[in-house]
C-alpha cells in the first residue's frame, strides 16, 4: 500500500494578497499585482512593470510579527510571513511530538540587502549585521528560528522550480519515513540583481504579460513567497485535522539542452510533467487542469506547449498561465502556482490566463479565456521549469471531504 | 536518517591539494603561509572543449572536471541522478554582474556572467555535456550544502528511484567574498603557516574551496572506495547534547564507538570553532585515533565533502597520511571512519564510513 502525502496548510504573499484570503479575493476579481515600481529601488530599470508584494520594508516587519530590527533581509521576512501562515493553518504547534522539517528554495533573494550595502561590506564595518542575509540559508534559518523547527533544514535552489522541488523533497523525505510533515516551498524578493539580469538577456515585457498569446513579449517579474504543509497519513490521522488535497504526483527532469533556454521540442518539460503522471498512477485523461509554467516569453510558451501537445495528444485540458497576476515570483513559483492550483481544487475553479487574444501559430490549443465554474476538477499539474533546463511538474488531488 | 547502505565507487576531488588523480594519495602534501588554500588547477582542457573552458569560471570548471574524472573513474557514462550542494554558487559571476551593475551605472550589462551565477550552474552544466535528462538537484544551505545532496542520493538509491547517482560539492573563493568574510572573524586576517595552523590561536579559519565528486551506488561496484552507512545533520545543537546524539547515532547503525577505527573532524584552526570538536573528543574519544584536513583544503561550507574524499581514500588505501593523523596512533587496520563537522556551529553533520 503506497503511502500518502496530504496537505494540510497554505501560507502566501505574493503581489496579489498578503495572504491567502487575499490571494483568493485577487483571483477570483481577475486582479493583477503587476505595476509601476514602487519599493524596489529600480534606478535605471525604474519603468519596467512588476509584481511587487504591496509592503514597504517596515511593514513586512509587521506581517512578520516581529519588531523592526536589524539584520533581516526582505528575502527572509516574506518567507516568514507566508511559512507562519502555513504553519499555523496547519496547526502544527498543536502536536509537538511529531519530525518537522522545514524545506525551503530561494536563488537570488539573498541578494536584496548585498546589493544595498556591496561597498559597505567591502570597505567599512557599518554594515556587518546583513552580511549574512546574503546566502540562500539565512532565510530558511530565520524562518525555522521563528516557528522553532529543528529536525531538518536544507534549502533548494534550482533558479525558477526551486520551490517546486522544495515540494517533491519534502514528498520524498516523508515517504523515505525520515520526517512526518514539512513546511515546503520558497521565497525571493525582487532585486535590482535580477531585474538588470532578466533586462540584459532581454526577456522582460515592458507591459503586462501576455503568455501563450501570438504576441507575447516576455516576463513581469514579480516577488512572494509560499509554503504548503505536507503531511503523512499517519501524522493526519493522529491530529485528526483537515485535509486540504492529497500530492499524488511528482517529476524532476533536466532539459540538458541549453543554460537558459528551452528546446523547441519541450523534452525536459514533457518529461517533468510525464513523470509526474506515471508517479500518480493517474491517466493523462485525469487531469482537470494544467498551471502552466507559461512565462510569456517567445521560447518557453512554445517550448511548454508542445510538450503539452506531445503528452496530452487530443486530450488537452484547460491550461493557463497565472504569472499575469503574481508576476514570474522566479524560486518562489513552483509553490505559489501550487497554492493557486490547490485553490483550483477547494474552489472548484479554473481562472482564466489574462490578456491573452491572440492565439499561437505554433500550437493547436489555447489558454483559458473566461473563469470556468462548471466543471469538476479532481486532479490539477502545477509546471515549474528553471534555468539549466531544471523543470519540475506536481500534481495534487482532491479528496473528498 | 533512516539508510541503506551505499557504495562509492567512484571519485574526482578539486581542491587545494593535489587530489585529482585517484593513483595517488597525498603522498605530497602543499603546505603554504596563507590564510586562503587555493585549489591546485589540473589541465582543464582535458575534461573540457578549449572554446567553453574560456567562458567558464573557476567553480564551474571545478566542478564539471572534478564531475567528469568521477564519472571516468567508476566507469559510469549516465548516473541516473546528477546532485550538488554548494554554500555560495557561482560567487564570482554574481560579484562580476554585480560590480558591473554598480560600477558602470547600470548600462551596457551583458547577461553571461548574470546566466551563470545561479546556484545550479553546475549541476546543470554537467548534465548538458552528458545529455543527461534524469533527475537534476541542487542544494544550497551553508554547512548542510554537501549533507542534504548525500540524503537526497540515499533516499534515491534507497528508494530504488535511481541506482548511481553523480553526488558532488562545489565552492569557490574570490578576494572580495574573502575580506568580507574576514569582517565577521569567519576567517583569518593574517597568513598562518597551515601546517601549524594549530600553534596559531588568532580567530578565525583558513579559507578554502574545492569541487568533489563521488558516484554513489545501491550496490558494490568492480572498484569500491567505501560504503557510506550513516548520515545525520542536526542544527544550532545545545553543546550538552551533542555527544549523545553521536552515540545514538552510532547506536542507529548497531555500532558503538568501539568499532569506530578513526574520528576526522573538521578542526578548522579557529578556536572557538575548535572548543566543539575539543569537547566532543574529551567527553567521547579520547581513546581514539584522532584525524583532520582542513589545514589541506581549507574551511568552506562544503568542506565536509574534503572529509567524505579523505575517508574513502583511507579506507581503500589503509593508510593515514602523517599529517591527516592529529592524535592517536595508527590503527593496523582500519575498518570504519566517523567524520564529524560543523559550519559555525550552526550546520553540524555525522557521516559514518566503512570499507567495503
Amino acid at each position: 500500500m503506497p503511502r500518502r502525502i496530504f496537505v494540510t496548510g497554505l501560507g502566501i504573499i505574493t503581489g496579489i494578497g498578503n495572504n491567502l484570503a487575499e490571494t483568493k479575493d485577487s483571483l477570483f476579481h481577475l486582479r493583477t499585482g503587476i505595476g509601476r515600481i514602487r519599493y524596489l529601488n529600480a534606478g535605471l530599470n525604474s519603468d519596467i512593470p512588476v509584481s511587487e508584494v504591496k509592503c514597504s520594508f517596515e511593514e513586512c516587519f509587521q506581517l512578520a510579527g516581529i519588531p523592526v530590527s536589524e539584520g533581516y533581509s526582505r528575502n527572509a521576512l516574506l518567507g516568514m510571513i507566508a511559512a507562519k501562515e502555513a504553519y499555523l493553518d496547519a496547526r502544527i504547534a498543536d502536536l509537538p511530538g511529531l519530525r518537522t522539517g522545514l524545506i525551503s528554495a530561494t536563488t537570488v533573494g539573498g541578494m536584496d540587502r548585498c546589493e544595498l550595502y556591496f561597498d559597505d561590506f567591502l570597505n567599512n564595518d557599518s554594515k556587518n549585521i546583513y552580511i549574512d542575509t546574503y546566502d540562500c540559508a539565512d532565510s530558511t534559518e530565520k524562518i525555522a528560528d521563528m516557528l522553532g523547527i529543528r529536525d531538518y533544514l536544507t534549502t533548494i535552489s534550482t533558479a525558477c522550480s526551486s520551490s517546486a522541488n522544495a515540494i517533491q523533497l519534502g514528498a520524498r523525505m516523508i515517504l523515505n519515513g525520515d520526517l512526518d510533515r514539512v513546511v515546503a516551498g520558497g521565497t525571493e524578493t525582487l532585486t535590482k540583481f535580477h531585474l538588470f539580469g532578466f533586462d540584459a538577456l532581454k526577456i522582460l515585457d515592458k507591459e503586462i504579460s501576455k503568455p501563450f498569446d501570438e504576441n507575447r513579449n516576455g516576463i513581469n517579474l514579480g516577488e512572494g513567497a509560499a509554503y504548503l504543509v505536507l503531511e503523512s497519513e499517519e501524522s493526519v490521522k493522529k491530529s485528526g485535522k483537515r485535509i486540504l488535497c492529497e500530492l499524488t504526483g511528482w517529476g524532476n527532469a533536466c532539459e540538458a539542452f541549453h543554460q537558459t533556454a528551452s528546446s523547441p521540442d519541450g523534452i525536459g518539460a514533457y518529461l517533468a510533467m510525464k513523470k509526474a503522471v506515471d508517479l500518480s498512477g493517474l491517466d493523462v485523461a485525469d487531469i482537470d487542469y494544467i498551471n502552466a509554467h507559461g512565462t510569456g516569453t517567445d521560447n518557453n510558451d512554445i517550448s511548454e506547449g508542445r510538450a503539452i501537445q506531445k503528452l496530452f495528444g487530443t486530450a488537452i485540458p484547460p491550461v493557463s498561465s497565472t504569472k499575469p497576476y503574481t508576476g514570474h515570483t522566479t524560486s518562489a513559483a513552483g509553490a505559489t502556482e501550487a497554492i493557486i492550483s490547490i485553490l483550483c481544487l477547494l474552489e472548484q475553479v479554473i481562472w482564466p490566463n489574462l490578456n491573452f487574444s491572440e492565439p499561437m501559430k505554433d500550437l493547436d490549443f489555447l489558454p483559458v479565456k473566461e473563469i470556468i465554474r462548471d466543471k469538476k476538477i479532481n486532479h490539477v499539474m502545477s509546471n515549474s521549469f528553471g534555468f539549466g533546463g531544471n523543470d519540475t511538474s506536481l500534481i495534487f488531488s482532491r479528496v473528498e471531504p | 536518517m533512516m539508510m541503506k547502505p551505499i557504495y562509492i565507487t567512484g571519485l574526482g576531488n578539486i581542491s587545494p591539494q593535489k587530489t585529482w588523480d585517484n593513483s595517488h594519495f597525498l603522498e605530497e602534501v602543499e603546505f603554504g603561509e596563507t590564510n586562503y588554500l587555493r585549489c591546485k588547477d589540473p589541465n582543464y582542457k582535458e575534461y573540457i572543449a578549449g572554446d567553453m573552458v574560456r567562458r567558464m569560471s573557476r567553480i564551474i570548471k571545478m566542478g564539471i572536471a572534478a564531475g567528469k574524472i568521477c564519472l571516468t573513474d567508476s566507469d559510469c557514462t549516465m548516473p541516473d541522478a546528477i546532485i550538488t550542494g554548494t554554500g555560495l554558487g557561482c560567487i564570482e559571476d554574481t560579484e562580476k554582474f554585480l560590480t558591473n551593475m554598480i560600477r558602470n551605472n547600470e548600462e551596457f550589462l551583458t547577461p553571461t556572467s548574470f546566466i551563470q551565477s545561479t546556484h545550479n550552474t553546475v549541476s546543470s552544466q554537467i548534465a548538458l555535456l552528458l545529455k543527461c535528462h534524469n533527475y537534476n538537484f541542487t542544494y544550497v544551505h551553508r554547512g548542510f550544502s554537501f549533507e542534504s545532496a548525500l540524503l537526497d542520493s540515499i533516499i534515491r538509491l534507497g528508494s530504488g528511484e535511481s541506482k548511481t547517482v553523480l553526488l558532488g560539492s562545489t565552492d569557490e573563493m574570490t578576494p572580495n567574498t574573502l575580506a568580507i568574510l574576514q569582517r565577521l572573524g569567519q576567517y583569518k586576517r593574517k597568513a598562518v603557516r597551515t601546517q601549524h595552523l594549530l600553534k596559531d590561536q588568532s580567530r578565525g579559519a583558513i579559507a578554502g574551496e574545492g569541487a568533489a565528486f563521488f558516484l554513489v551506488s545501491s550496490t558494490p561496484g568492480s572498484k569500491n572506495y567505501a560504503r557510506i552507512d550513516a548520515l545525520d545533520t542536526f542544527y544550532k545543537p545545545d553543546p550538552e547534547s551533542i555527544p549523545l546524539r553521536i552515540t545514538e547515532f552510532l547506536k542507529r547503525s548497531g555500532k558503538t564507538i568501539d568499532d569506530v577505527s578513526m574520528v576526522l573532524m573538521g578542526i578548522n584552526g579557529d578556536p572557538a570553532n575548535d572548543k566543539v570538536y575539543d569537547d566532543v573528543t574529551n567527553r567521547l574519544f579520547s581513546e581514539k585515533p584522532l584525524g583532520w584536513f582542513k589545514h589541506l583544503c581549507g574551511e568552506y561550507q562544503t568542506a565536509s565533502s574534503f572529509g567524505l574524499w579523505l575517508a574513502s581514500m583511507i579506507l581503500i588505501n589503509n593508510r593515514v597520511p602523517e599529517t591527516v593523523l592529529l592524535k592517536g596512533i595508527k590503527t593496523s587496520e582500519l575498518n570504519s571512519i566517523l567524520i564529524y563537522n560543523h559550519y559555525r556551529n550552526l550546520n553540524h553533520s555525522l557521516m559514518l564510513v566503512s570499507s567495503v
